[in-house]
């Protein structure tokens, strides 16, 4: 690779880097867990909550149901409010005539009726349509891990926070789930196929090595699976298991039966030693998953989160790390080193040229194999330690 | 509204921001003698997110940036913002920003029939820098139960209505309206303030509007969007939509309220500034211009077609957030097209899935490079379709209709002739950041396959959505610092419409050199040919197409007319309009790297290793 002319100079810190994804054995998590519109909180500060506590509750306006009253009277629609048998604030039943037309001495009738349960929203005499609200639909949200409520938003929901182990994957499906930790695999590199899932896996947050295949996402569903969580998946067996191809990076609503989430990429790739090694050592443990990633604004990665109290985090404070230096864990995300593993050499400042005749700000990496290589400040992301 | 504080002969420097989804990129300008040039970039991850929650962190990194590249202080000490005016020692005259940060402006567009008034009001609505949720009409198919799911499933910041012509349909209007009220449509931008509707329909509605929204809205009443079917009339529904942008929409989102204090310009959404500068370009030049701005996560096209401004946007066309939709929407086996190379399907899949997950990471190697390229050409193929889609005849309205139109299968719904575009710009991170100019042009040549003879454009570093927002103010300045610094001109496509086999003869053309001398080239079916015409000088060329290749003035006969110099040069493009790729693996893959050799298109011992 081509390197900069004349003296060669090096930055001691950087500030610009992907953060990477959090891999920690305890750390406080906090969810904040909010109804989509305003509601009444039902856990007060300093509850203690379970997984599947009730936060808060709201209810969904009902969905409007339009009904063409003139049309069907063969109307007018200002003549509509004479022949409506409700008016405004009327509660109905589905089958309840609205309006009733007579002419002819009796002789013409017809009659509107209600086709939903519901409440008269109001009545047009322009349009001559007559729109009738559904009952409102409950809506709740609950604790999603177990902990303290440590902040109530009023009409909104609450802040749960507890003590756990706390995994990101880089791309998820599936929404909220929770399940036992179970190692379904011996090493990182393992491939997670149909075999090493059994019936008593149901409910488990199952843990792979490098590879998910589509035979293991579909016996996951058949027995009842929570959760997969593996280093990578193919491409192919993804839009095979989904039904559809992934177009952008916003999931976490589909109904594919299970969650998965991928820790590394797309392709066969090993598990970071140190999230598989987590996993391990938490093995049996109930956890709290979510397969939603949302890369575009405000990113949103999967995650698992393991509660419990046998150790806590040593240092405190927000996570905001300091920058990357020389002797900082980093992984690389791009070909043509993918997926390895070594620590920062050097940080030269000036503008590099790399293979594709690009000049880009570079960094040196000193590979686990000892090999010393130079790849883009953009393609590695740094381990947190 | 804009408000200058200094009068503009005594202005020195200018800064410019736009606050994008990820970048808050700003770009600082200064007088010299010569006139307005651009002087430095700086920039830093926007800030509209949490932690932060506030965009004016990232604008004043940004600046910050500029300030310690140039020594030139901005920013008040007090951290109170940027000085405006300039005092003599710290400041700059004139601040405007654009901003596309947390998704810029979404809007839903609904009218009375979809192929007239929705259609007109989805231009408008396209035309003011928006992206488009969906367009509700009562004859778009779907029933009114599906259209209620669907208006309340969406979180717009704006509704558009329109509906009838002045003096035409009433009670279908209101019935769409009364379905709007009844749905009801909550605001993206917290729930604490009424959502903005602009209604742009029959005017004889507006009291019963009136009656039926105002309340629950913050209804603004404009002039018909189609006061009769024969005329289109987007401007008022477009001034509205951005005055409302700027006090309902902006002022919503975290830490605008004191941006908008910091600049003495409107702020407009990012695409509505890319829209003038290419406006820019058409009026300066008096041409038609197809402009694109290609992003990570969508691709704008707008065209200026005899005078007409029409803008496009494909929200998930992307090159790195919905790289993998253009995968999706393309079809892989279009994108493995452009591959000089043998490469898995799979393999391919793979890097775009990894490249959509970890969106910032760039191309190492040359062929992860020419993947990228791959799926840019199809991202802009895709988007220009869709931009003809948009870019259409009024219907609804009558055409007066030749013999020769009823032969010709009715009249072509869009009027984007690629023959009568006069120029191509291109503008976006992969665009700008192409190692070899040549690979844009190349790019924007084989995706929107320009005929006759076409300049080609590209922006040198992002910063036309900053130039199009201040030439709202500023036109010379604007105009002095896009010619010099931020339009590269790439050179000429010179292209044939027709096809015909391989190493039949296509044209001849003479270029007479600025140097007096004069070139004649013979080209055949299938190839192309890069001559060096350096920027700032043109030639002049003569094109005599054979039977069957037509290049303006019909088939086989002669066109004389002016090639634009450039940092690539003229290209003669014979591969047919449309082009044509061998439908043969090994035979295409061996003509994709002819075609590069011949052009200059990567460094070549890498691309032979390669293949």
């Amino acid at each position: 690779m081509p390197k900069a002319k004349g003296k060669r100079r090096v930055s001691r810190e950087a500030y610009a880097y992907t953060p990477g994804l959090k891999v920690k054995r305890a750390m406080l998590v906090r969810k904040m867990r909010r109804l989509p519109i305003p509601g009444k909180v039902l856990v007060e500060e300093g509850d203690e909550v379970d997984f599947k506590t009730i936060v808060a509750r709201t209810e969904l306006a009902g969905e409007p149901e339009i009904v063409k009253v003139a049309l069907l009277l063969g109307i007018e629609p200002e003549d509509v409010p004479r022949y409506m048998m409700k008016k405004v604030g009327d509660e109905v039943k589905e089958g309840d005539i609205i309006a009733h037309y007579r002419a002819f001495f009796g002789l013409i009738k017809r009659d509107v009726v209600s086709p939903v349960d519901g409440v008269i929203e109001s009545i047009s005499d322009i349009t001559g349509q007559v729109v009738i609200r559904k009952p409102p639909v409950p809506l709740e949200v609950d604790a999603y891990i177990p902990g303290k409520v440590v902040e109530v938003l009023p009409n909104e929901g609450a802040v749960i926070e507890t003590n756990a182990a706390f995994v990101q994957g880089i791309f998820g499906i599936g929404g909220e789930t929770h399940g036992v930790i179970k190692m379904a695999v011996d090493s990182p590199d393992e491939e997670l196929t149909a075999d090493h899932i059994s019936d008593d896996d149901k409910g488990a947050i199952l843990v792979g090595g490098s590879l998910v295949t589509l035979d293991a996402l579909r016996k996951g569903v058949e027995v009842g699976v929570s959760c997969i969580v593996a280093g990578g998946i193919r491409h192919r067996d993804l839009t095979e298991f989904m039904g559809e191809e992934i177009g952008v990076a916003i999931t976490g609503h589909e109904e594919v039966g299970l969650t998965l989430i991928i820790t590394e990429g797309f392709g066969r790739l090993r598990m970071s030693r140190r999230a598989f090694n987590l996993f391990k050592s938490f093995d049996g443990y109930k956890a709290a998953a979510n397969g939603a990633t949302q890369i575009r604004a405000g990113v949103m990665r999967p995650e698992v989160i393991i509660p419990h109290s046998e150790f806590y985090e040593e240092k405190s404070g927000d996570e905001l790390a300091a920058g990357m230096v020389p002797g900082t864990p980093v992984r690389i995300i791009r070909a043509p080193y993918f997926g390895a593993i070594g620590r920062v050499h050097s940080l030269p400042i000036d503008l590099q040229q790399v293979e594709t005749e690009s000049y880009v700000r570079v960094l040196e990496v000193e590979l686990e194999d000892g090999r010393i290589v130079t790849v883009p400040r953009a393609n590695v992301e740094i381990i947190e330690e | 509204m804009a408000r200058l504080r200094k009068p503009k002969e005594e202005m020195k420097y200018i800064l410019a921001t736009d606050v994008g989804s990820t970048t808050t990129k700003a770009r600082f300008f200064e007088r010299k003698p010569e006139g307005w040039r651009f002087v430095i970039a700086g920039e830093a991850p926007t800030t509209v997110e949490a932690p932060y929650e506030d965009v004016t962190l990232g604008v004043r990194n940004a600046v910050r940036e500029v300030e310690e590249l140039t020594g030139h202080k901005i920013l008040a000490e007090d951290g109170s913002g940027i000085v405006v005016p300039f005092d003599g020692e710290r400041g700059v005259d004139l601040y405007c920003t654009t901003s596309s940060a947390g998704g810029g402006l979404q809007m839903m567009v609904a009218g009375l029939i979809k192929t007239m008034t929705a259609e007109s009001a989805n231009r408008a609505a396209l035309g003011a820098g928006a992206i488009v949720m969906d367009v509700i009409a009562q004859d778009d198919g779907r029933p009114v139960y599906k259209k209620i799911q669907r208006i309340r499933s969406l979180r717009p910041d704006m509704i558009l209505l329109a509906g009838g012509t002045d003096g035409g349909a009433t009670t279908h209007v209101m019935e769409i309206a009364e379905m709007l009220k009844a749905a009801e449509p909550k605001p993206r931008l917290g729930l604490g303030y009424k959502l903005p509707i602009v209604y742009a329909g029959n005017r004889d509605l507006r009291p019963q509007i009136k009656k039926l929204l105002g309340e629950v809205f913050a209804l603004t009443i404009v002039d018909n969007i189609r006061p009769v079917l024969e005329v289109e009339n987007t401007e008022p529904a477009r001034r509205a939509i951005h005055e409302l942008f700027m006090e309902h929409v902006m002022s919503h989102a975290p830490g605008y309220l004191k941006l908008m204090k910091w600049t003495d310009i409107d702020i407009m959404p990012t695409p509505a500034g890319e829209g003038m500068a290419m406006q820019l370009i058409a009026k300066v030049f008096e041409k038609n211009v197809l402009g694109v701005g290609l992003g990570g996560a969508t691709t704008n096209v707008y065209s200026v077609f005899e005078g007409k401004f029409v803008r496009s946007v494909s929200a998930n066309l992307g090159m790195s957030y919905s790289i993998c939709n253009v995968m999706k929407t393309a079809g892989i086996e279009n994108i493995m097209r452009w591959l000089p190379f043998e490469m898995d399907e799979e393999e391919v899949a793979s890097r775009l899935m990894n490249k959509m997950i970890r969106p910032t990471t760039i191309p190492q190697t040359l062929d992860d490079l020419i993947v990228e390229h791959s799926v840019a050409r199809e991202a802009l193929r895709l988007g220009l379709e869709h931009h003809k889609t948009i870019a259409t005849r009024l219907k609804g309205a009558k055409i007066e209709r030749t013999i020769s139109d009823m032969f010709e299968q009715a009249l072509a719904e869009t009027y984007i002739d690629l023959m009568k575009i006069d120029i191509i710009a291109g503008t976006g991170g992969l665009l700008s950041h192409a190692p070899r100019r040549v690979q844009s042009m190349l790019i924007l040549t084989d995706a929107f396959q320009p005929e006759g003879i076409t300049w080609m454009f590209q922006d040198s570093v992002f910063m036309m959505p900053h130039l199009g927002v201040l030439s709202t103010v500023y036109w010379e300045a604007a105009w002095q610092i896009f010619d010099k610094d931020c339009l590269v001109r790439l050179g000429t496509v010179i292209a044939p419409r027709g096809v015909a086999n391989k190493g039949d003869p296509v044209m001849t053309v003479e270029i007479e050199m600025p140097n007096g001398e004069t070139l004649t080239e013979e080209m055949h079916f299938g190839e192309i040919k890069r001559i060096e015409l350096p920027e700032r000088e043109e030639a002049k060329v003569t094109i005599s197409p054979r039977r069957g290749f037509d290049v303006g003035r019909g088939p086989g006969k002669r066109v004389e007319g002016t090639a634009m110099g450039g940092v690539v040069g003229i290209l003669l493009d014979a591969r047919g309009r449309p082009l044509q790729l061998p439908e043969n693996d090994k035979e295409r893959r061996e003509t994709l790297l002819k075609w590069f050799l011949d052009i200059d298109m990567y460094p070549e011992d890498k691309l032979r290793e390669l293949v």
